[in-house]
Formats: C-alpha cells, structure tokens, sequence
C-alpha cells in the first residue's frame, strides 16, 4: 500500500519542523512585532503627550504675551503720567522763577528809585542850603559859623 | 517537458506510473517497484520534504539574525506579513492562548506549500537529472504521498485527542462520544456519529490534500503526454504550442491549488484544536 513507514519519518520531520520553525522563524519575528507594536504605542503616546505640552506651553506662552502687553500698557500708562507730572513742575519751576526773577527786578527797581530819591534829598538839602545861605548871608558871619556850616554841609553830602 | 520516447497507448501508462512510483528502499517489490508491506521508504518523500523543511529552517535562520524593529527590508517584510497572515488566522478562529497552535500553522503552510509547489516544477525534470545518477525512480511532490498527508493529519490528530483529554478531562472526552450530537437517550447512535466526525478530521485533511496534488500532477503528466505522443513530424507545429499554453493555464491555475490547499489545511487544524479547546458543545 501506499502508506508506508515513511509517515513515522514525515511525523518526526514535521515536529521538529514545528520546534525549528518556533525557534527560529514564530517566535522571534513575533517577538519583533511585539516590540515594534509596543514601540509604535510608545511613540503614539509621546506624540499626544508633546501635543498636549505644545497646547499647554502655547496656553501659557499667550498668557505671558497678554501679561506682557497690560504691563507694557502700565508701564507706557505711568511714563505718560510722570511725564506730564515733569512737565507740570518745569511749568511750575519756570512760573516760580519768573515770579522771583520779577521780585528782583522790582526791588532792584525800588531801590534805584531809593537811591533817586536820596539823591534827589541830598540836592535839595544842598539847594535848601544853598538858599538858605542865600537868605542867612546877611546876618551869618562867615567867621562865626563857618564851623556850623561846615558841619552843615558834611552832614549833607 | 516533453515525456519520454513513448508512443503507443501502453507505453503512456508506463510512462504515467513510472511517475507515480516512488523511490522504495526497504520492503518493496522487485518487480513494480512498489512498497510491498508498511516497512518501505519513500526516499524521494523523505528527502524532497526534510530539504524543503531545511530550506524552511535555514531561511529562517539567515533571516532571524538581520531582524530590525526599525523598517524592515524586503524579505522581512514578506517574512512578518506572513507571521501576520497566520497571526490574524488562529486569533480569528481559535479561541483561547495556546503557544503551540500558531507556530504549528506557520509550519503547515509553509512546509505544505513548499511541498505543493514541487508540483510546478515540470514533471520530468527532476526525473530525468536522477536518471543520470542511476536513481530510476522519483515522485518529486511529497504531497502526493499518502504518508507525508497522512503523517501531518495523524500528528494533528494526535494533538486533537491530547488537548480534548487535557481540557476536557478523560471522562469529559468520554462524554462527548456517548452524549453528543443527540442528548442521552440516543447513546449508540451518539457514539457511532461522533466516532465520525472526529475519525473524518484526519481522514478528510489527509485525502483532500493528498487528492487536489495527485490530481494535479497527473494533469501535468497527461499534459507532459501531448508533447511526447502527438507530436511528431508536422504535427509538432500544432501540438507543442497547445502543450505550452496547457501547461501555462494550469500551472496558473495550480498555483492557486497548491495556496488553497496548504491554507485549507492550516485552517481546518486551527480549527480542529479550537473545537479541541472548547469544553461545551
């Protein structure tokens, strides 16, 4: 018949076909997927994760932009605001040194007025001197009151 | 291709069961060269399938040392859609974890496969190249043995008996002859149906894979035959080319058989030790 002793031989070459192929063929192909899968799950998942770090630092990026922006309006806020205050006390400081510029030249104005009027006082003291010397030189005596007059006109110079 | 100087009607079956006889050694008759008794060896069997179980074993290793998890090159691709392929095969139909159920798949298709594919080489050739080694006979598909299908489907067979006992328990496989398909009141029916259906399990793996090869190659052969007995003188002009587009169709249409048949049996063995596995009927 057709079915020999050679189904023993097939049946041994069949299970250690079976043992070699898992050795060498099934489990390491299989084991390199495995890994592969779980390489790919692993990268997948690093990928979300990097996704969601990305959304999270854009968050946080447009945050510190915004916070940016209100203190660079702040601080434009206040610069404006120390600005006009400069500009109010330079105002204030040249109204302030007007007004004493102006004082001095009132009292510089004043006292050459004084100065006028003194002046003025020690020439008409000299005329009213000199008319009264006019009217009194009859009864003066030089000699007898040239010390007094004299002293007189000391006292006016 | 072509056969043989053979020209007259008995000299084509000559020719045809020359084919068909294997290589004996051991207990074989002297005269038709056929196994006399169990204790002869098919040694062109035994030698086509253990160097084309080599080959599967070598590849494999060559392979397995350049593995990469990276992105793999041509034949390592080729190499995990196949794991894949077989993969996606026993978790569709095996229920359940068993380490042994996909590597023994991988090796049914690919050894039985490879053994097919011997098929497709022309029918004389490695006849002939033998013949000049002083080897008078060889049947170069392995497939076309009753032992090589058989040894496979016995082997499942015994894996199907080992696992039914395991899961089930000596008593649970017991029960399923005596109370399966038809409940408690039909037992000696029960038994002879079950009987069966799981004798048929390795009958039914063995013979459609011994029967679509054998076939097979005697199609070849009867193709092989045009060439040799027809075609003689003009008539060479007509016959020679019929012969070559023959041989073309069916060798297209072969190859599909051959992929069939080493799927069907993968398939049906993932099955048979599912049904193996599973406790309730």
């Amino acid at each position: 018949m057709n079915i020999t002793v050679t189904l023993i031989g097939q049946m041994a070459a069949f299970v250690l076909l079976i043992w070699f192929v898992n050795k060498v063929l099934w489990g390491p192909l299989n084991n390199l997927l495995a890994e592969r899968q779980k390489r790919i799950a692993d990268g997948l998942a690093a990928a979300e994760k990097g996704k969601r770090e990305l959304e999270l630092s854009e968050k946080r990026a447009r945050e510190v932009l915004h916070e940016a922006k209100a203190q660079a309006a702040e601080i434009i806020a206040q610069s404006e605001k120390r600005a006009s205050e400069i500009i109010e006390e330079a105002k204030a400081d040249a109204r302030n040194e007007g007004e004493r510029l102006l004082a001095a030249a009132r009292a510089e104005i004043e006292r050459e007025a004084n100065r006028a009027k003194e002046q003025l006082r020690a020439q008409v003291a000299a005329l009213a001197v000199a008319g009264a010397e006019r009217i009194l030189k009859r009864e003066i005596d030089d000699k007898a009151h040239a010390e007094l007059l004299q002293d007189l006109v000391s006292q006016l110079r | 291709m072509s056969a043989k100087e053979s020209s007259s009607g008995s000299s084509t079956v000559e020719y045809i069961q020359h084919h068909l006889t294997n290589l004996c050694a051991g207990d074989c008759d002297p005269v038709t060269h056929k196994a006399a008794s169990f204790w002869a060896w098919h040694l062109d069997t035994l030698f086509f399938s253990f160097v084309l179980g080599a080959l599967i074993v070598a590849v494999s290793w060559r392979l397995s040392r350049r593995l990469t998890a990276g992105v793999p090159g041509g034949f390592q691709n080729f190499a995990e859609s196949l794991v894949e392929f077989v993969s996606t095969q026993v978790k569709d139909t095996f229920p359940g974890y068993n380490p042994l159920i996909a590597p023994m798949a991988l090796t049914i298709f690919l050894w039985v496969w490879l053994m097919n594919f011997m098929d497709l080489i022309p029918v004389d050739l490695l006849p002939v190249i033998a013949s000049f080694f002083g080897i008078q006979y060889l049947k170069v598909v392995p497939t076309t043995d009753l032992s090589t299908t058989f040894a496979l489907s016995l082997t499942v067979f015994a894996l199907i008996i080992y696992y039914n006992i395991k899961v089930k328990g000596v008593l649970g496989y017991l029960k399923m002859f005596l109370f399966h398909p038809f409940g408690k009141y039909l037992v000696p029916v029960n038994i002879v149906m079950t009987l069966i259906e799981e004798l048929a399990k390795p009958l039914s793996l063995a013979l459609r894979l011994f029967g679509n090869l054998f076939a097979g190659e005697l199609v070849f052969l009867l193709i092989a035959l045009i060439g040799g007995t027809m075609a003689v003188g003009l008539a060479a002009l007509f016959w020679l080319p019929l012969q070559v587009l023959l041989d073309l169709g069916w060798l297209i249409f072969h190859l599909l058989i051959i992929t069939l048949q080493a799927f069907i049996f993968m398939v049906l063995t993932i099955v048979y030790l599912g049904m193996a596995h599973t406790t309730e009927h």
